[in-house]
């Protein structure tokens, strides 16, 4: 430590083993291990009250931690058992609020200016780099104006502007979309990407809406009820999905089973056969998880005896919804199944809540897989 | 929803209660007295004595009380509530017993007056600074509870923000908390003003009533009740006038409702 902080320091690596516990009337237990490498975009993804925001904030040094350690590059930012802790300001971090927090009182560009002038820059010289910075993204023109007459998407600029404005270490950003309106996202997104891929440290994206997620994030942490219950690529997200949520998100029918003679047994009643079933796990359970879109899925009004599919079950139409341009069936079986067909399909099989049908799946659109 | 009479009517009788005193007294003015009213130097001086005390202790209440009410608003201990409702003891005593117990802690035989006197040669009451002092004693409370209220009010996630910007503390209260605040605390800081201005009992009882010295104008209006009722209406006008001016003044540019431009 002590050496003098230069503008190139090289890009460092996040490690935070978060343990936050709150007692009381609303009792919260948050344990999660979320790191991310130099030039990363990490995804926190979660519904909401899962503890992200709670994990963003630790990080920034607004809420302590009760267990764990958070490091970042050779420094320790906070470890209790140490009794180690950076207060935020020195922790050099940026963070962009989903709110914004620009402050009301200051110009964009003395929002701007901010970091630096808290750093002890003098105030001329903190305004012309704030010009610099507003001018390198295409802000001049609103350097003037307070906050409060700027649009949502600008505020979402400025604030990002603002907390790179001190060349962090790391970048934070809480649910940076969910202020706009849904026309802005998509263009705010395509933004907020181009912002991202360019910062050389790692960043770490809030967020409960998938598509922010896999469009934006180079990985994926899944957060449900305080826990990590998944962390991988987007890819791997959208088709192995580890939990029921991740699954509901990536839009996939999902179960749990075991491995038995030749097909899976699920646990919640009825059974499925695989392609390729998953080799013995090195704990010797054969416990599986299995994805299944709505769209491999084919409904009949009979039961189908020379399809080609090897899963055929029955089940009862509970619901009929339409999602855009399809109508999707709400199956209970055992197995209950989401499945796709076109409105066409609905009419010509004469469906409506409580019809008997018959359910056929191929084994090859059977995904098994083994929980992390 | 339409006003109901049962809460028009009330509500009438409230304004012209506050109103028509301070009109029946614009009557009673004697208007053609007043420049040889004014001429007289103890006029002048109480005033000068009032404005320039109760400017004072209004500072004074601001610079103390502001970072008070901001460790109120922030602490949520036990101790919290406890220093609360002993800040708030000045505001529901009556002034008088206010200027016995800062003439039992300030006096020349107080419990920090006898120390003060025997080291300093200096004794607060009956002068000046007594006056001032008392007028702090009562408007401190004034401004403590009417700014921590201002200050709940403020999103935590500013000072966050800042924090995470780089700021510390200090410069966060300085350069986000303080600005945000601006017109609450102004306006905080005007009651205290006001507060101050119109002290009589803790006054009297600590600072006396010494022409020129601590005779302020409440005082001056009191005493001038008993051997001239006109002076003491014209005493009583330039009071109000000077409340109102300044009242309107701020009103313009700060104690506005909804954001500050």
């Amino acid at each position: 430590m002590g050496a003098a902080r230069s503008d190139a320091a090289d890009p460092v690596a996040l490690d935070a083993r978060v343990e936050v516990v709150h007692q009381g009337a609303r009792p919260f237990a948050l344990q999660a291990h979320v790191a991310a490498g130099p030039g990363e975009v990490v995804a926190v993804l979660g519904p909401n009250g899962a503890g992200k925001t709670t994990l963003l904030r630790a990080i920034a040094g607004l809420t302590p931690l009760s267990g764990g350690r958070i490091r970042l590059g050779d420094r320790t930012l906070d470890d209790p058992a140490l009794g180690t802790w950076v207060v935020p300001e020195q922790r050099r971090l940026g963070v962009v609020f989903q709110d914004h927090r620009l402050f009301p009182t200051m110009s964009v560009r003395e929002n701007v200016a901010f970091p630096a002038r808290a750093r002890g820059m003098r105030h001329g010289a903190a305004l012309a780099n704030a010009d610099a910075q507003l001018a390198h993204f295409g802000l001049t023109e609103i350097a003037d104006r307070r906050p409060a007459r700027i649009s949502g998407g600008q505020a979402q600029r400025v604030a990002l502007v603002r907390a790179l404005a001190s060349k962090p270490d790391l970048l934070l950003l809480d649910e940076p979309l969910a202020a706009l309106d849904a026309q802005r996202r998509d263009t705010t997104r395509a933004e907020l990407r181009a912002f991202v891929s360019a910062f050389a440290g790692p960043a770490l994206l809030v967020t409960h809406d998938p598509l922010d997620a896999l469009l934006l994030a180079g990985r994926i942490v899944v957060i449900e009820a305080g826990r990590v219950t998944q962390d991988a690529d987007p890819a791997t997200i959208a088709r192995r999905p580890a939990t029921a949520y991740v699954a509901r998100l990536a839009g996939l029918n999902h179960y749990r089973g075991r491995v038995s003679r030749g097909g899976i047994e699920l646990d919640g009643g009825g059974r499925l056969v695989a392609v390729d079933l998953p080799a013995q796990s090195s704990s010797g359970s054969r416990e599986v998880l299995i994805a299944l879109a709505p769209s491999a899925i084919t409904v009949h009004t009979t039961r189908p005896d020379h399809g080609s599919a090897r899963n055929v079950w029955a089940g009862r139409v509970r619901g009929i919804q339409q999602i855009a341009d399809r109508a999707r069936l709400d199956v209970a079986g055992p197995p209950d199944a989401l499945v796709d067909v076109t409105p066409a399909a609905i009419l010509d099989l004469g469906l409506t809540p409580g019809s008997a049908v018959w359910l056929s799946a191929k084994a090859t659109e059977v995904t098994a897989y083994t929980a992390e | 929803m339409r006003t109901p009479w049962q809460l028009r009517v009330p509500a009438a009788v409230a304004a012209a209660f506050l109103v028509l005193p301070l009109v029946a007294l614009l009557f009673r003015v004697p208007w053609l007295h007043l420049p040889d009213l004014f001429r007289e130097p103890i006029v002048g001086e109480a005033l000068r004595l009032s404005l320039l005390c109760a400017t004072i202790a209004a500072l004074l209440a601001a610079v103390t009380g502001i970072p008070l009410a901001w460790l109120l608003a922030r602490s949520t201990g036990r101790l919290t509530g406890l220093v609360r409702a002993l800040v708030t003891v000045p505001l529901v005593l009556p002034p008088v017993v206010g200027g016995v117990a800062l003439l039992s802690a300030f006096g020349r035989r107080g419990l920090l007056g006898k120390p003060i006197d025997v080291v300093f040669g200096f004794s607060l009451p009956f002068t000046p600074f007594g006056v001032i002092v008392a007028e702090t004693f009562v408007a401190l409370p004034f401004l403590v509870l009417t700014v921590e209220g201002a200050f709940r009010t403020l999103d935590d996630g500013y000072a966050e923000a800042a924090a995470t910007l780089g700021a510390s503390p200090w410069f966060a209260f300085r350069r986000v908390v303080l600005p945000m605040m601006a017109p609450a605390l102004l306006a905080g800081t005007v009651l205290a003003w006001a507060r101050a201005l119109g002290e009589f009992g803790a006054t009297i009882t600590f600072a006396g009533n010494s022409p020129g010295r601590t005779q302020t104008m409440p005082l001056a209006v009191y005493l001038a009740m008993e051997r001239d009722p006109d002076a003491a209406s014209a005493l009583s006008l330039v009071m109000l006038v000077v409340c109102v001016v300044v009242l309107a003044l701020l009103r313009g540019r700060w104690l506005t409702t909804g954001s500050a431009a």
